[in-house]
C-alpha cells in the first residue's frame, strides 16, 4: 500500500492538468474494476445475507440487514481447519526457503559444473500437473504408511514452491556484486559465512517474495489436501469448505463466510505486499 | 515493476581493497583449488538435488510404474502387482471417455488462453495510459488471482446457479431465460471455461504490462510525431513489439491450463455425465473419485497430461532461450 500512496503523491507537476484531461479514462477504469472485482462482493454479500433471504428472486444486490451467523458458524466450525493451513503454510514456507536458498546461492554465484542442467530440470519441474504429482505421492505415502500427516503435506506442498524459489533466488542473487564476496572472503569468512552474514540479508526481498508465494500456494492447495490429507485429523481450510459444500449443500450463507475468511491472507498480502506478488508473477516468466 | 524488486544491491565494498590475491601467501595448485570450489558449489545444491530426487524423480517414476501395471488398493499391501505394458494405455484411448475428454482439454484450454490473452492484453494497454488511480485499480485487479481457488470456484457456482444465481437473475431482468449452468450438459464446460477466464486474466494483464514497460517511449513520440492515431501505434508498434513477450504469455497459459483440476472439480466434479471432464479431471476421477480407485488408469492418463504439458513446456523453453540469445 505504502508503493501505492508515494507514487499517487509523487505525481508530476502539470499532473492536475492531465487528472482533468483523464478524469473519464478513471471512470471506465473504475467500472472494469468493479466487473472484474463483482464476484468478490457477490461472496461478501452472500455471507452477510439471511438464509430465509436466500432464495428470494431477484437476489439482494446489498444486505441491508446484515447477519454474522455465517461468521459465528466459521468461528465455531472452522477455526481448526484454519490453524491447520496456518500450520501448513509456515512449514512449507520454512522447508522452501531453507531447500531453495543455498541451492540458488550456488548457481547464482559458485559456478557448479552441471549447473545449467540443474536449472532447466527446475524449469521443466513446474509444468508438471499437480494431480499427476498427487498420485506418486499417493502411492509412496500409503507404502510409507504416512498418509495423513500434516508433515506429508508440508513436503508435498513445498513441490510448487521450491523450483519456483530456486529461480526466483538465483535471479536475485546473480544481481548481487561480486565485490561483496570478495569482501567477506578477505575477511576470513568461508562460503558458509559468506552465505549467512552476507547473501542472506541482502537477498532479504527475494525472501519475502518466495516466502509470500510459497505460503499462498499451500493455503490455496486443494489437490494435495484432498488426497493426501483427507482422512487425518487435522485438516485443510479448503478441505473444511469443500466439505462444508458437501454437507450442507443449502447453507451458502455459511460457505461464502467461510470463503471470506478464506481469502483474508491473500487480502492481507496483497495490501501489504503489493510489489513482491508483482514481482513473483513476472519473474522467470520475463526477463527484463 | 519486476525491476523494483530485482534491483541491484549497490556493494557497500571497501575501497582500496586490491581486488587480486597480490599480498597473500601462494595457494594451492589450480587444479586442486578447483575441485575444492566444486566440491563446495555442490553442497550447497545437494539438497535440493535430494529434493527433485525424492519429491519430484521418484513419484513420477512410481507414476510410471504404476501405468505399465496392473494395481489395485491390494497391491500396494501386498506389492503384487502384475507388470501388463501398455495395455492400460491401450484400454485408455478405446475408452469412450478419451474423445470427450480430448476434446473437452482441447476447448478449456484454447478458449480459455485466447479469451485471457485477449482481455488481459486490452486491459494492459488500457492501465498504461498512467491515469489517476492506474496503479491502484491495476493490483486490485489481481485479487482473482491470488483467491484459493475453492473459494473462487464455489462463488461462481453460487452465481451460476439456475434457481437463485446472480447471473440468471440478470438474464431474466433482461428478458431472457435463465440458463442451467452447472447442470446442463450444453452449457457446464462453458461454465468452467468463463470462472478460468476470469481467474487467468490478472497472470495475463500483469505480464503483457511488464513487457509494455519495456518498449521504448521514443517510438511512440516519433509515431505521434508522424501522424499516427492510437490504433496504428498499437497495431504497428505496441503488438510487434509484444510479440516476444506474447509468446511467452500464451505457452505458459498453456502449460498452466492444461493442469487446471480444483476449479472443474469443485463447480462440476467434470459433468454432468462428462460434458466438462478434461484430462486432468479424469484421471482424477479414476485415482480418487470413487471407492473403489483404478490406479493404473489413473496414472497413464496422468503421463498422458505430462507429455502434452512437456511438449508446450519445452516450446516456450526453446522461445525464450532464442529471446535471450
Amino acid at each position: 500500500m505504502s508503493s501505492i500512496t508515494t507514487r499517487l503523491s509523487n505525481v508530476a507537476p502539470g499532473s492536475r492538468r492531465r487528472g482533468r484531461r483523464t478524469w473519464h479514462k478513471t471512470l471506465l477504469g473504475l467500472v472494469f474494476t468493479a466487473i472484474m472485482l463483482f464476484p468478490i462482493y457477490w461472496m461478501v454479500n452472500v455471507s452477510l445475507t439471511p438464509a430465509d433471504r436466500m432464495r428470494s428472486s431477484p437476489p439482494s444486490w446489498f444486505p441491508f440487514a446484515p447477519t454474522f451467523d455465517g461468521y459465528i458458524a466459521v468461528i465455531q466450525q472452522q477455526l481448526p481447519y484454519l490453524g491447520t493451513s496456518l500450520v501448513i503454510g509456515l512449514g512449507t514456507v520454512l522447508l522452501t526457503v531453507v531447500v531453495a536458498a543455498p541451492a540458488a546461492y550456488s548457481l547464482a554465484k559458485l559456478r557448479p559444473k552441471g549447473g545449467g542442467a540443474l536449472s532447466f530440470v527446475l524449469l521443466v519441474a513446474q509444468m508438471i500437473p499437480q494431480v499427476i504429482v498427487a498420485m506418486g505421492f499417493y502411492a509412496i505415502y500409503l507404502n510409507l504408511g504416512i498418509l495423513n500427516q500434516p508433515a506429508g503435506l508440508i513436503i508435498a506442498d513445498s513441490t510448487l514452491a521450491v523450483p519456483f524459489g530456486v529461480l526466483i533466488f538465483t535471479a536475485f542473487m546473480s544481481g548481487i556484486p561480486d565485490e561483496l564476496m570478495s569482501a567477506a572472503k578477505l575477511d576470513g569468512a568461508g562460503t558458509m559465512r559468506t552465505f549467512l552474514s552476507v547473501v542472506l540479508p541482502v537477498s532479504r526481498n527475494s525472501i519475502v517474495t518466495v516466502s509470500l508465494f510459497a505460503f499462498l500456494w499451500a493455503w490455496s492447495d486443494f489437490v494435495f489436501s484432498s488426497t493426501l490429507n483427507s482422512g487425518g485429523d487435522a485438516q485443510t481450510i479448503t478441505l473444511g469448505i469443500y466439505r462444508y459444500i458437501g454437507n450442507n449443500n443449502q447453507d451458502w450463507n455459511s460457505i461464502m463466510a467461510t470463503a471470506v475468511v478464506a481469502s483474508i491472507p491473500a487480502t492481507i498480502l496483497l495490501i501489504v505486499a503489493q510489489r513482491y506478488v508483482a514481482a513473483g508473477v513476472t519473474a522467470g516468466a520475463v526477463k527484463d | 515493476m519486476s525491476s523494483t524488486i530485482i534491483e541491484r544491491p549497490e556493494a557497500a565494498v571497501p575501497d582500496g581493497r586490491p581486488a587480486t590475491n597480490a599480498g597473500l601467501p601462494p595457494r594451492p595448485s589450480l587444479k586442486k583449488r578447483f575441485r575444492a570450489d566444486q566440491l563446495t558449489a555442490w553442497g550447497f545444491i545437494a539438497p535440493v538435488v535430494a529434493y527433485l530426487v525424492i519429491f519430484y524423480a521418484y513419484p513420477l517414476f512410481k507414476n510410471v510404474d504404476l501405468s505399465v501395471r496392473d494395481y489395485t488398493v491390494r497391491s500396494f499391501i501386498d506389492g503384487n502387482a502384475p507388470f501388463v505394458g501398455f495395455a492400460n494405455f491401450t484400454a485408455i484411448f478405446q475408452n469412450p471417455t478419451f474423445g470427450p475428454a480430448l476434446v473437452h482439454t482441447l476447448l478449456f484450454t484454447g478458449i480459455s488462453i485466447a479469451f485471457q490473452f485477449t482481455i488481459g492484453m486490452a486491459l494492459a494497454v488500457f492501465f498504461f495510459q498512467n491515469f489517476r488511480l492506474s496503479s491502484t485499480l491495476r493490483a486490485l485487479f489481481l485479487v482473482p488471482w491470488l483467491l484459493p481457488l475453492i473459494v473462487s470456484a464455489s462463488t461462481w457456482s453460487w452465481m451460476m446457479n439456475s434457481d437463485s444465481g446472480v447471473i440468471n437473475s440478470v438474464i431474466q431482468s433482461f428478458g431472457g431465460t435463465g440458463i442451467n449452468w452447472l447442470t446442463s450438459p450444453h452449457w457446464a464446460l462453458v461454465a468452467v471455461i468463463i470462472a478460468n477466464i476470469w481467474i487467468g486474466i490478472p497472470f495475463n494483464l500483469v505480464i503483457l504490462y511488464s513487457g509494455l514497460q519495456n518498449i521504448s517511449t521514443d517510438i511512440y513520440e516519433a509515431a505521434s510525431l508522424d501522424g499516427a492515431n492510437a490504433s496504428q501505434k498499437f497495431w504497428r508498434i505496441t503488438f510487434p513489439l509484444l510479440k516476444p513477450v506474447s509468446a511467452i504469455t500464451i505457452l505458459l497459459g498453456l502449460v498452466y491450463t492444461l493442469k487446471v483440476f480444483d476449479i472443474i472439480w469443485i463447480m462440476t466434479k467434470g459433468g454432468p455425465g462428462d460434458s466438462s471432464t478434461t484430462f486432468a479431471i479424469w484421471s482424477y476421477q479414476l485415482g480418487f473419485g470413487s471407492t473403489l480407485p483404478d490406479f493404473s488408469p489413473a496414472a497413464a492418463v496422468g503421463n498422458l497430461l505430462i507429455v502434452i504439458a512437456l511438449i508446450f513446456g519445452f516450446l516456450y523453453l526453446r522461445v525464450q532461450k532464442r529471446q535471450d540469445a
